[in-house]
């Protein structure tokens, strides 16, 4: 499972963000996102990170997609530094790293037809035959051909993530990005659009880093876990270790307040049994 | 982050049901019928008028209506109905040149001031703040002592007073489309800012520049009227509303119609605009259709 050279590269990453001035002399309060973090992410691997809202899994992921710049430290991909480049020279990044953002509603363009959506990568990078290519990922995603003449508004929030897919996927990359897909969608849905995440990150052998604040979704797709609390790392290692023997004490909460069909039971159970009691 | 607020869950019903949304709109249809009366006697006025609007005719001067003159005549014996329809000709014109150089002007450094540096984008709006300042009249009366009073040198004075208008509103709209995620996933797919600006930015803005032009579109026809009625706009003996209102001012007492007739012009033609663009805001505003 591991490569020889780390794909990802991130090291002692800083990112502070500065809030709006609120005197006429002093500038604005810095508020800290990230705070020195550092990890790798080799080929092939299935990198889950996670942390709850506010720990700075969302600045991280447009670190790493060149979106955004750190303040401190550096990003590399295959060796070439992410960070501090200008936007025209992220052309390699580009083509080897797609991202499936959040909201399938807020990530679709609502003027745009689906066609037109999932081409945008193809057509920003010149690939030929856009409209052949469309179609086969129509169908690797599960979506009807006639869905490329509609709008965004015209689907489930489920199908819109499998737009979302479709279009991360067409310039053929290596490393799928996916900033808590189905975290806006249905329970009833969801594991409809994980197990399609699954498959197409087997088939095409994609490296896939998965971000979510929910540990049983993350323990379902990834074989590594890094664990992001406040801006910093606090624990990183397999899935199976980090959920079987957690080290840092933030872990072991997370992991407790992971709702399981046991403990409900168990509440259930003793609950019942105080109310028979006369 | 872009605020999510309700995610619509289960099946999403078709578009159809987005234009039945709102029903029979009100001021959209008074407002579409009054915009349409004034084009269409613009349009009629190029074919056939009852009169020549220019036609001086002294023994039927001041006549009040009639068989031959359905809104009589004035002082000088011309026909006031043909008068009225070649007036909404001069409107429109108005209307066309003003809005166009607004919002050709005003939309894209509204969005430039968005996407460029904060720096640059600071730079532009104060400038922006600066030519809001300026009234328009005063714009107008420099205009006229440079290039000589007509109606098209009023025309782009009004033009040039109203693009600060667009270029706030095209801003304003411009950094809501920049903070949203699929302004991200164009970035990601290898968009560039000029790409992002065309097709993503300005298709989403596109409805409340619409708005803005049909409201500016009554302001600048009350304007055009306004600097007619100084003379400093549309110089005769081509007939405008502004001018035909200012000729009827000293017969007031006398022939309170050759008031009240272009009077009634303005006022509807604004009242169109007005409604139009309201109606439309409610059809076109993208924040309401996102919850479509």
């Amino acid at each position: 499972m591991t490569g020889d050279q780390p794909l990802i590269e991130v090291t002692d990453v800083h990112r502070t963000y500065r809030r709006p001035r609120v005197s006429l002399t002093r500038p604005g309060r810095a508020v800290a996102a990230l705070r020195g973090v550092s990890f790798s992410v080799t080929a092939g691997q299935r990198f889950g990170i996670v942390g709850e809202s506010g720990s700075g899994k969302s600045t991280l992921i447009r670190l790493l997609a060149g979106l955004d710049q750190p303040t401190e430290g550096t990003v590399r991909f295959r060796g070439q530094r992410v960070s501090g480049r200008p936007e025209r020279q992220l052309g390699f990044l580009r083509r080897e790293l797609q991202v499936v953002f959040q909201d399938p509603m807020g990530s679709l363009d609502p003027r745009m037809r689906v066609r037109d959506i999932i081409a945008e990568p193809l057509v920003a990078q010149g690939h030929p035959d856009t409209a052949g290519r469309v179609a086969e990922l129509l169908e690797a995603v599960g979506l009807p051909q006639e869905a490329a003449g509609r709008f965004p508004h015209q689907f489930s929030g489920g199908q819109r993530q499998r737009v979302s897919i479709a279009r991360a996927l067409a310039p053929r990359p290596s490393v799928l990005v996916a900033d808590e897909p189905v975290s806006a969608l249905d329970v009833s849905v969801r594991a409809q659009i994980l197990n399609l995440l699954a498959d197409l990150v087997e088939r095409y052998a994609l490296t896939l880093v998965f971000v979510s604040h929910d540990l049983s979704v993350v323990r379902h797709v990834c074989d590594t876990v890094a664990v992001l609390r406040a801006g910093e790392l606090v624990e990183l290692g397999p899935v199976d270790r980090v959920y079987r023997a957690p080290e840092h004490p933030y872990t072991r909460e997370l992991l407790a307040a992971v709702p399981t069909l046991r403990g409900a039971l168990a509440r259930f159970t003793t609950r019942t049994a105080e109310e028979e009691q006369p | 982050m872009s605020g999510v607020e309700d995610i619509p869950s289960g099946p999403v019903p078709g578009a159809g049901t987005r234009a039945g949304r709102r029903g029979a709109n009100a001021s959209l249809l008074v407002g579409g019928a009054l915009v349409a009366a004034v084009v269409l006697l613009a349009l009629v006025s190029f074919l056939w008028t009852p009169h020549d609007p220019t036609l001086v005719d002294a023994p039927n001067r001041l006549r009040g209506p009639s068989a031959a003159h359905w809104l009589g005549t004035d002082r000088f014996g011309r026909d006031v109905a043909s008068q009225v329809m070649v007036g909404a000709r001069t409107t429109l014109f108005v209307g066309v040149v003003a809005v166009g150089v607004a919002a050709l002007v005003g939309t894209p450094l509204g969005v430039l001031a968005a996407m460029s540096s904060r720096r640059l984008g600071e730079l532009v709006m104060r400038g922006n703040d600066l030519v809001l300042a300026f009234p328009a009249l005063l714009l107008a009366i420099m205009f006229g002592a440079v290039f000589g009073a007509d109606t098209l040198t009023a025309m782009l004075a009004i033009g040039i007073a109203t693009a600060p208008s667009f270029a706030r509103l095209a801003r304003g709209g411009a950094v809501e489309v920049l903070g949203t995620e699929y302004v991200l996933a164009a970035r990601v797919a290898g968009r560039r800012r000029l790409a992002i600006a065309v097709r993503h930015v300005l298709p989403n803005i596109a409805g409340l520049v619409i708005v803005q032009t049909s409201v500016s579109f009554g302001i600048a026809v009350l304007a055009e009227a306004a600097l007619s009625f100084l003379g400093l706009g549309t110089r005769p003996p081509t007939p405008s509303w502004g001018r035909m209102l200012q000729e009827s001012q000293e017969l007031l007492t006398v022939s309170p119609r050759l008031a009240l007739v272009p009077g009634l012009a303005i006022a509807l033609a604004v009242l169109g605009f007005n409604l139009l663009g309201d109606g439309l805001r409610d059809r076109l505003d993208p924040r309401l259709e996102a919850r479509g």
